[in-house]
């Protein structure tokens, strides 16, 4: 059964651009492997950028385009170390991340990753998205970091995506999907949206 | 022995004693409290040592991930047990998410001097 949490887009709407990457990986992770999700992230950053048509001379765009490259790095660099962290089933299932960005800027651009976990820790997941979703999420962002600080080996658990809501006014979504095959592994795919303004255009 | 500085393939954690600042430089995305366990054991240190001030200079961190983010949050607490420590938090205007993320610090620690140029 697909379960559905916050706000989710199904489909992306046929006008604009769309990139997704994949993951796989038999090896174990290690530092040389952590390092490429920051690469990924600058990546799709810079992809889009690029198309990005601005006119050169005005100093504001500049700035304007150098915000939309870190929310974007940020943000799938986020997604994208959540997705790895909790991805299970490793070698039959792979990691995603993607973003669409669509023609009229006003619009929302869209980033998510999806990654495979088994059906037993769906109901603990769920549980956190519906706190995230009902409480307040500055107040929920203190309570994190001071319970994280008092135990010394607690995992700060849900803070980027908190950064994501308080930070950078995101709104999340999420989608929880059986494998037909496999219907003990669950696809999750973890969505933000957030509005970048427009850049002048010429 | 203090730690003085920590280094990693992309950034620098250096305090100098003579202006009690720590200095942060490069991209720091570590995957975990305890792949960020030297950056900690600098701070903590530097912490320990009951200075009247403490300057955190941010200003050529380009990127930080949230477990970072968080990293920094637990120091800004550790300092306000000390009470008898005043906290400086240096960012710029041209690195764009200390302008979105560093806010929660005051929050934390209410005196904590943020500035964000």
């Amino acid at each position: 059964m697909i379960e559905v949490f916050g706000e989710f887009i199904e489909e992306f709407l046929p006008n604009g651009d769309f990139l997704e990457l994949s993951f796989t990986s038999s090896s174990q992770p290690n530092q040389r492997r952590w390092h490429n999700n920051r690469l990924s992230a600058h990546f799709i950053a810079d992809y889009f950028a690029n198309l990005m048509n601005f006119d050169q001379n005005d100093l504001a765009n500049k700035e304007r385009i150098q915000e939309i490259k870190n929310t974007i790095s940020y943000i799938s660099n986020e997604l994208l170390e959540n997705a790895i962290k909790f991805h299970e089933d490793t070698k039959s299932y792979q990691v995603k991340v993607g973003m669409s960005f669509p023609e009229d800027t006003d619009v929302a651009i869209v980033i998510y990753a999806k990654n495979s976990i088994y059906s037993e820790k769906v109901q603990k997941y769920q549980a956190f998205i519906n706190l995230l979703l009902t409480e307040d999420p500055n107040e929920l962002y203190i309570q994190q970091i001071e319970t994280a600080s008092a135990e010394e080996d607690s995992k700060a658990s849900g803070l980027g995506l908190l950064t994501l809501i308080n930070d950078y006014s995101a709104k999340l979504g999420w989608k929880f999907e059986p494998e037909s095959s496999q219907p003990e592994i669950i696809t999750v795919t973890t969505m933000v949206q957030v509005v970048v303004q427009s850049v002048r255009t010429y | 022995m203090t730690i003085q500085e920590v280094n990693g393939d992309d950034y620098q954690v250096k305090y100098d004693p003579t202006s009690m600042t720590i200095y942060f430089q490069g991209e720091i995305a570590l995957g975990g409290p305890k792949d960020y366990a030297p950056i900690v054991n600098l701070l903590n240190q530097v912490a320990d040592k009951d200075l009247p001030i403490i300057t955190l200079d941010l200003k050529k961190l380009a990127f930080l991930n949230s477990s970072g983010i968080s990293m920094l949050s637990k120091f800004v607490l550790a300092v306000r047990k000390k009470k008898g420590t005043q906290l400086v938090v240096l960012g710029a205007k041209t690195v764009p998410w200390q302008s979105k993320s560093l806010k929660n610090l005051e929050r934390l620690l209410p005196g904590l001097k943020l500035l964000v140029e």
